[in-house]
């Protein structure tokens, strides 16, 4: 396919555009096939294979272009294709699908409506893309291409403006002005902490040292949050080249990506990437015919949530055990091998060459006055619509979940939504309107985070959530410093004793002591933040926790130790359904009599409940 | 990464070709401290676990005091130094797939194996261990069986999804 040239100036970039477009002309379709991890998980290969035997069947294989994409963000529909230039979406997809795909659409030039998309709130099929609600609300800066090129396709990249932001920073800007133009932008980290980028940068260009090192964390580390994934996924030239920009910025000819073990698609992405961006002469030496040398390694984290936290990312870099170091020296000044290095997240490389290109002028005109640009949000949880979304900063929260996402399915209700992971906190329905940005969620004690949005509806027990959180960061200190190491098992055990109906409320208040003084008192952001989740829910939703001790009741019926399941004799029709699925036999009663569970034994797994046709079962 | 995967499946290899393919492992990464924990990976990938014997290995040839390299392992969830089953069932607790019931299909998969988390089963056909957040979370709850990603997992599927693994 494409023949190897190194690209050394702006006319070479042009030229790969040109001969992109010229092996491009013959098609009449593209399909867009969505070939996110997730996706993949839905058998998206299969589909792939499906719709090319049936282009060959219809002799069209030299007029209909099929592509793999990365994910275009709607991953609960899966497989997804989009048939380009109608613009028309299809989803949740079979392999026996694709004949009428064909038939109808390509050879027929109509709309298969069956196959398109299914709002449920208007109970209609949109076939547009840009009619359906989940990208109408949407704004892409990050993930532009993310979901429309091929990720394995550099030519692809260059057609659609790409390495021309970093040709620009070397050719026509000095260090100075990139960072300059960065900061003007008014870009803040999208890792979690939402530190202003050009600070950073400039802290490092300014550092003393013969050796500096650009790191891209990429550890992504927030138990629901994939936002870092999808990007190396689906579109990783995006990220080297913001990564190339960072290092032309500070001074730096390396750069290590730190990505967690758990996305070994990513790493195969991203190493095909650079592998291809190394033979365009895009990484290597005398970059663009200047004095710029640069190169990308890939290292792979083993499993350990404190490795995001950038002083451990470091030590885990160096082949040490991930425990954080002491602050300051911060690492623009003393990093990796104790050089300058500056360490951002993912998603800020991937701002980086959109500023540099269409300049800070129009980067800040998007977001609010303080917080310029988009967040990307990973929604998941109780809501219709899961998947990757990115919106201006200081959208309300109520439109991401409602017109975006959905809302909540199974006519439940939105209870809260959980922001920031374990170091961050909730946001109760009260706030539904809240615009998310950095300082309005700081101010309710919860965070931007790197993005992680998990939507809880009414059935969720906001105590057990606080609990579970906790019994992450329990796992995952790293022991370093006491506070965090036995502070965090000790909130942990209070939380554990309130829903089993043991705590008193006294206990309640000593969490709260204990939450601040964690906070005080840890060496590293894991125990800093760690009590956030306690300190949210029981600002929100103190109520609960009063309930579970006071009461001895879990509101939203979650925590075992407080349920109890009984039938109603009267409403029992004594059809034996729940006595046949109960796991361990505790159901007594003879056919059409009233039934009785036997609260001795009964599990409370709820089988029986669920089960019941006559709504006899009740939990308390 | 690819290779990380297929060599998890314990080919019926002799110890020294095991050792040879180790070796090519530390050339690779030129016995550098600071690569031990890609070193690492390699070894888990080519012996399925991190025997001692093998950890002894590495210490002298790499120069490195024993002590160090257990520091290492330990601290990392993803390094075992116990030998795995055929295959390997990791259960997503991250938030989005504890939400939406996570913990009751581990306990499903705990019920139905007769074993507890982290162990592995008699015949050594699995073993079963939590992660945290697979990066699936659209998918919730999710689950993976050697690296496959299965969706929407309940804990009806549990006994079907079983069965495929032999
Ligand atoms: C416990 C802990 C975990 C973290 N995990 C991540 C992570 O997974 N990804 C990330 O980009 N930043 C993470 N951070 C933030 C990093 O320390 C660092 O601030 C960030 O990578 C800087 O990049 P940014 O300025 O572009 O956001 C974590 C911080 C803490 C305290
Ligand atoms: S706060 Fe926790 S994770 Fe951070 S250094 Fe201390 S023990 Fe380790
Ligand atoms: S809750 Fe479960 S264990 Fe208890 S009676 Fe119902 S089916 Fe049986
Ligand atoms: S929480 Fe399970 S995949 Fe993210």
């Amino acid at each position: 396919m494409s023949q190897t040239i190194a690209i050394k100036s702006y006319e070479d970039l042009l030229n790969v555009k040109e001969r992109y477009i010229n092996r491009h002309k013959q098609y009449e379709y593209t399909i867009l096939v969505c070939s996110g991890a997730s996706c993949i998980s839905s058998n998206c290969l299969n589909v792939k294979n499906a719709l090319e035997a049936e282009l060959e069947k219809a002799g069209m294989r030299d007029k209909v272009l099929l592509k793999q994409t990365g994910c275009v963000g709607f991953c609960d529909v899966g497989p997804i294709v989009i048939v380009e230039p109608d613009g028309v979406f299809y989803c949740k997809l079979k392999p026996e699908d694709m004949e009428m795909l064909v038939q109808r659409h390509l050879v027929g030039k109509e709309i298969v409506e069956e196959l398109c998309f299914l709002d449920n709130k208007s109970g209609e099929r949109v076939p547009y893309v840009r009619d359906i609600d989940f990208f109408k609300e949407q704004l892409k800066i990050v993930f532009a291409k993310c979901g429309v090129i091929d990720y394995s396709d550099i030519d692809e990249y260059i057609a659609t403006d790409g390495y021309k932001a970093i040709y620009k920073a070397l050719t026509e800007m000095t260090p100075d002005e990139v960072i300059e133009e960065v900061g003007k932008a008014g870009l803040r980290g999208r890792g979690g902490g939402g530190f202003p980028t050009a600070f950073k940068w400039r802290a490092a260009r300014q550092a003393q040292g013969d050796q500096k090192y650009v790191i891209c964390n990429a550890d992504e580390g927030d138990p629901g949050a994939f936002m870092d994934r999808s990007l190396l996924e689906g579109d990783p030239h995006a990220v080297i080249e913001g990564i190339m920009i960072a290092g032309y910025a500070v001074g730096a000819d390396k750069c290590i990506v730190y990505v967690r073990a758990e996305y070994p698609l990513a790493v195969e992405r991203l190493t095909a990437a650079i592998e291809k961006a190394r033979e365009y002469g895009l990484l290597g030496e005398n970059i663009f015919n200047t004095a710029f040398n640069y190169d990308i390694e890939i290292r792979i984290g083993a499993g350990a949530f404190v490795c995001g936290e950038e002083t451990a990312l470091i030590n885990s870099v160096e082949g040490k055990r991930g425990e954080p170091r002491q602050k300051p020296p911060y690492p623009a000044e003393a990093g990796l091998f104790g050089k300058p290095t500056v360490i951002n997240n993912v998603e800020t490389f991937g701002n980086i060459a959109p500023i540099i290109l269409k300049g800070s002028e129009w980067f800040a005109k998007v977001g609010t006055e303080k917080s310029n640009g988009t967040k990307v949000f990973a929604l998941a949880g109780d809501i219709s619509n899961t998947g990757i979304v990115e919106v201006p900063i200081g959208t309300p929260l109520r439109k991401v979940v409602e017109n975006i996402g959905g809302g909540v399915p199974n006519k439940k209700a939105f209870k809260a939504a959980q922001i920031g992971g374990p170091s961050g906190g909730c946001i109760p329905s009260e706030l539904f309107e809240i615009p998310l940005d950095y300082n309005n969620l700081t101010e309710i004690g919860a965070m931007m985070g790197s993005g992680g949005l998990i939507v809880l509806d009414e059935n969720t027990c906001m105590v057990d959530i606080a609990k579970f959180f906790l019994e992450f960061t329990v796992d995952e200190s790293c022991g370093k410093c006491t506070p965090c190491r036995v502070g965090t098992r000790r909130l942990y055990e209070l939380l554990e004793k309130i829903t089993e109906g043991k705590g008193t409320m006294e206990d309640i208040d000593k969490l709260e002591e204990l939450c601040y003084h964690i906070k005080e008192n840890s060496l590293c952001g894991l125990g800093q933040s760690a009590p956030n989740p306690v300190l949210s829910t029981l600002k929100f939703f103190r109520d609960e926790y009063v309930a579970h001790v006071d009461k001895k009741q879990c509101p939203a019926g979650i925590c075992k130790s407080l349920l109890s399941y009984v039938i109603l004799e009267d409403k029992c029709t004594g059809c034996t359904l729940c006595s046949r699925v109960c796991p361990v036999g505790c159901i007594s009663g003879s056919v059409k009599q009233p039934h009785k569970i036997n609260q001795d034994v009964c599990i409370k797994c709820g089988a029986c409940f669920e089960r019941c046709k006559f709504s006899a079962i009740v939990r308390k | 990464m690819k290779e990380v995967r297929e060599c998890c499946c314990h080919h019926p290899e002799t110890k020294e070709e095991l050792y040879e393919a180790l070796n090519q492992v530390l050339d690779k990464y030129e016995r550098k401290e600071s690569n031990l924990i890609q070193i690492l990976h390699m070894t888990q990938a080519i012996f399925g676990y991190l025997p001692e014997d093998v950890l002894k290995y590495i210490a002298e040839e790499m120069d490195l005091p024993l002590s160090k390299i257990f520091g290492v392992v330990t601290f990392y969830s993803l390094f075992s130094t116990q030998p795995k089953g055929r295959h390997t069932i990791q259960v997503c607790m991250g938030t989005a797939c504890y939400v939406k019931g996570a913990d009751k299909v581990l306990n499903e998969i705990l019920d139905k194996l007769g074993i507890k988390l982290g162990e592995t089963t008699k015949d050594g056909r699995f073993s079963v261990q939590v992660m945290r957040c697979i990066g699936a979370c659209g998918l919730a709850p999710a689950i993976s069986i050697d690296g496959d990603i299965l969706k929407h997992v309940t804990v009806n599927m549990v006994d079907d999804i079983l069965k495929r693994y032999e």
